[in-house]
């Protein structure tokens, strides 16, 4: 199967040709022509201006009454006793899905030891109903037996769509869950909405960022994404009301062939990018480890993350922990101070979610400044160092 | 011990730029790469393959090209290669990509391990590796930075989470997918390169895996993309001029309007 070219509409101009990443497309004089090279990744859709280009159908896989489908249901992250944030970034938007849909928002709670005021917490950012499982198996994470779990009240409840957070835990037992249900599943999604049709229309980046792509699961229930963390807003009402269920399931739900033999948390809080609010990341232009120190600095007056191009950790300035990147960690701050970073594609894809971007770099023309919100051509070495004696004295603390 | 490593070829975006302007995708000359992260699952294999005896089989579904991709592998030392390739696969999503990469691993039988990479830069799904571990009813675990044989029958997995790391005792036969933490990949050698150009390559087909039509490819997908568009532009970036202290002084300010957390 290849893309479909209406051939009425087709006006021969070529802009395919150069977008296709497979070049599967050629030009002849009256025509395109698309070989077997096409993988249908859809770039060139988009690109066309006349509407030329479209994708083949997905198939119908086998039958299913999707009518006895019905809520919306997220996810709750829990780890050593908290909520993660993007759970209830989660509700906000399930919320607006569910009330879209007319139907329930229910979420889901998995954990041991789990304190009562959580699934409170829960139905004040949205909830109509909480699922709360707790048992001594669910204490420590593993896709196994979380996977399981919620597979097994999947079956029993049947919601239309499942939402739950691009974090490492999602991201791990999700496809799991989806693979189990034989469904289809959306990553790292960054937009939700619902069709005219009803369907969930799952948005998210592709090609290292250069194209969003709309991803829809026409037939099979439930439709399942995971969503980047920080791209949601949280929505908490206090008086809201709802109730809270503890289902039992099947003991074989909780039997388990992967032993969890140690968790250690991280100790240096400044590795923690994801949940990071604001990152001060460095890159080559810092031309050596101890320059690090400014930008630690400056991290540190304004409560940030540090963070690292992936030039700067292959010189061996900072652990690999700290990148951010196509290879490192993608993050979405509310501020991202890259600083001597060039803005290469693979950069820019970990962080162009940010809220507000800014830029310092002494080259005018780095790439950087395409993404940035805020540009600064500068020589760090100089404006590093009169920016933070800005804060400090306003602070009062010169 | 039977090593399978499931690797993809992906478009290199190295070269991918979005024009500023119009906000188009700017690219010249793209050429298709092994997935980076596939090249630390092959070193991972690699690793074990250095300390015990161990048989390493590279995997990828793809077009016909993807050959290269396997052998630019192989003559990295992995001993044997299998490309899984039919129009039937096109548009595949990684359900259906599962489904043929299960098909194949249950083709080769006697399989102790499967190594992916964390996930495949063109899509960043990180779903295949997962997906088929739960269609072969196998265990699995992800974001691997350290991979310790324990006995015969067991791996101690180190795993990267967002809050630090997870030490897990995993049985064999098991699914892992690898971050660059497992080691920097090895150079080809001058012995396996030769090797890699003679080496004769299996390629299987639907057939072969006994796969109906509707189960792979397009066809066997249960996603489907209805539109593909550029990203929204940023809004207007903002170039602050003047002396250095006069930017910082400028900055500070429009960063405490913005109401920026720390600041
Ligand atoms: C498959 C693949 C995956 C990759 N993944 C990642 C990834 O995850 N993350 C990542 O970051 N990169 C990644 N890269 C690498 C990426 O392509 C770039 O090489 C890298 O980001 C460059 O780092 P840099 O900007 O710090 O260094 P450089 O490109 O060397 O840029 C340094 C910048 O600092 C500026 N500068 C120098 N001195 C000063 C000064 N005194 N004051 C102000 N500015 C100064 C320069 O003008 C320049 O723009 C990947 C590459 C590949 C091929
Ligand atoms: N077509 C494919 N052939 C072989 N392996 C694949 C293929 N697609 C994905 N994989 C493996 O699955 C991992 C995750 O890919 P993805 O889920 O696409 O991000 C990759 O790093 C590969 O190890």
């Amino acid at each position: 199967m290849k893309v479909l070219v209406d051939r009425q509409k087709c006006t021969v101009c070529g802009v395919c040709v150069d977008v296709c990443p497979f070049s599967a497309i050629t030009l002849t004089e009256t025509s395109i022509e698309v070989s077997d090279a096409c993988t249908l990744c859809g770039m060139c859709v988009d690109t066309c201006e006349f509407g030329a280009l479209s994708l083949p159908d997905v198939g119908a896989g086998p039958g299913e009454d999707l009518s006895a489908f019905r809520g919306v249901w997220v996810y709750a992250e829990w780890r050593e006793g908290l909520i993660h944030k993007v759970s209830y970034e989660l509700l906000s938007e399930g919320r607006k899905l569910a009330d879209k849909r007319g139907v329930p928002l229910c979420a889901v709670l998995l954990g041991h030891g789990l304190d009562g005021t959580l699934a409170h917490e829960l139905i004040a950012h949205g909830a109509d109903v909480v699922y709360v499982v707790d048992r001594p198996e669910l204490a420590h994470f593993t896709d196994e037996v979380y996977g399981n779990v919620l597979v097994e009240l999947i079956r029993e409840k049947r919601p239309e769509i499942l939402l739950a957070g691009a974090t490492s835990m999602g991201r791990s037992f999700i496809p799991r869950v989806a693979a189990c249900l034989r469904t289809g599943l959306t990553a790292d999604c960054t937009e939700l909405d619902i069709s005219p049709e009803g369907l969930l229309l799952q948005t998210r980046p592709a090609f290292g960022g250069n194209v969003m792509a709309t991803i829809v699961c026409p037939h099979r229930r439930p439709q399942m994404a995971t969503v980047r963390p920080k791209v949601m807003k949280p929505v908490k009402r206090d008086g809201r009301t709802g109730s809270v269920e503890s289902p039992t399931l099947p003991e074989e739900c909780f039997r388990a062939r992967i032993e969890v033999l140690e968790v250690i948390p991280e100790k240096d809080q400044t590795a923690k990018l994801t949940e990071a609010d604001v990152i001060v990341s460095g890159g080559r232009g810092l031309r050596k480890a101890e320059n690090f120190a400014i930008i630690e600095e400056l991290a540190q007056l304004v409560r940030g993350a540090v963070g690292a191009s992936r030039g700067a950790v292959d010189e061996g300035w900072i652990p690999p922990s700290h990148q951010v990147g196509q290879t490192g960690r993608t993050v979405a701050p509310s501020l991202y101070m890259a600083v001597g970073i060039a803005g290469a594609i693979q950069h820019v894809v970990g962080m162009q979610g940010s809220n507000v971007i800014v830029a310092v770099n002494k080259d005018p023309m780095a790439p950087i400044f395409d993404v940035a919100t805020y540009g600064v051509v500068a020589d760090l070495f100089d404006f590093i160092p009169a920016f933070i004696r800005k804060i400090r004295q306003d602070r009062g603390e010169l | 011990m039977h090593i399978v490593v499931c690797i993809k070829q992906v478009p290199d975006t190295k070269n991918v730029r979005i024009d500023p302007d119009t906000h188009t995708l700017v690219r010249q000359g793209v050429e298709s790469i092994v997935n980076p992260f596939d090249f630390f699952a092959v070193e991972a294999a690699l690793k074990i393959k250095d300390e015990r005896d161990a048989r390493v089989t590279v995997l990828t579904m793809g077009p016909p090209q993807a050959e290269e991709a396997l052998r630019e592998v192989l003559s990295r030392g992995v001993d044997d290669a299998v490309l899984l390739s039919d129009r039937a696969f096109a548009g595949s999503d990684t359900w259906a990509t599962s489904t043929t990469l299960a098909a194949a691993i249950r083709k080769l039988g006697d399989v102790d391990l499967i190594l992916c990479g964390k996930q495949a830069i063109d899509g960043d799904t990180a779903q295949v590796g997962p997906e088929t571990a739960t269609m072969l009813n196998i265990p699995y675990a992800t974001f691997a930075k350290k991979i310790e044989p324990m006995d015969d029958r067991h791996l101690k997995i180190t795993r990267q989470t967002d809050e630090g790391v997870e030490v897990w005792k995993v049985p064999l036969p098991a699914l892992v997918t690898v971050i660059k933490e497992v080691g920097e990949p090895r150079m080809p050698s001058l012995r396996h390169k030769m090797r890699a150009k003679k080496a004769s390559i299996p390629l299987w087909g639907i057939q072969d895996l006994g796969l109906a039509p509707e189960s792979v490819g397009l066809a066997g997908s249960y996603t489907q993309v209805v539109r593909v568009f550029s990203p929204p532009r940023r809004g207007n970036r903002l170039m602050i001029q003047g002396s250095v202290e006069e930017q910082a002084e400028r900055l500070y300010r429009l960063l405490k309007e913005s109401k920026v957390p720390g600041l």
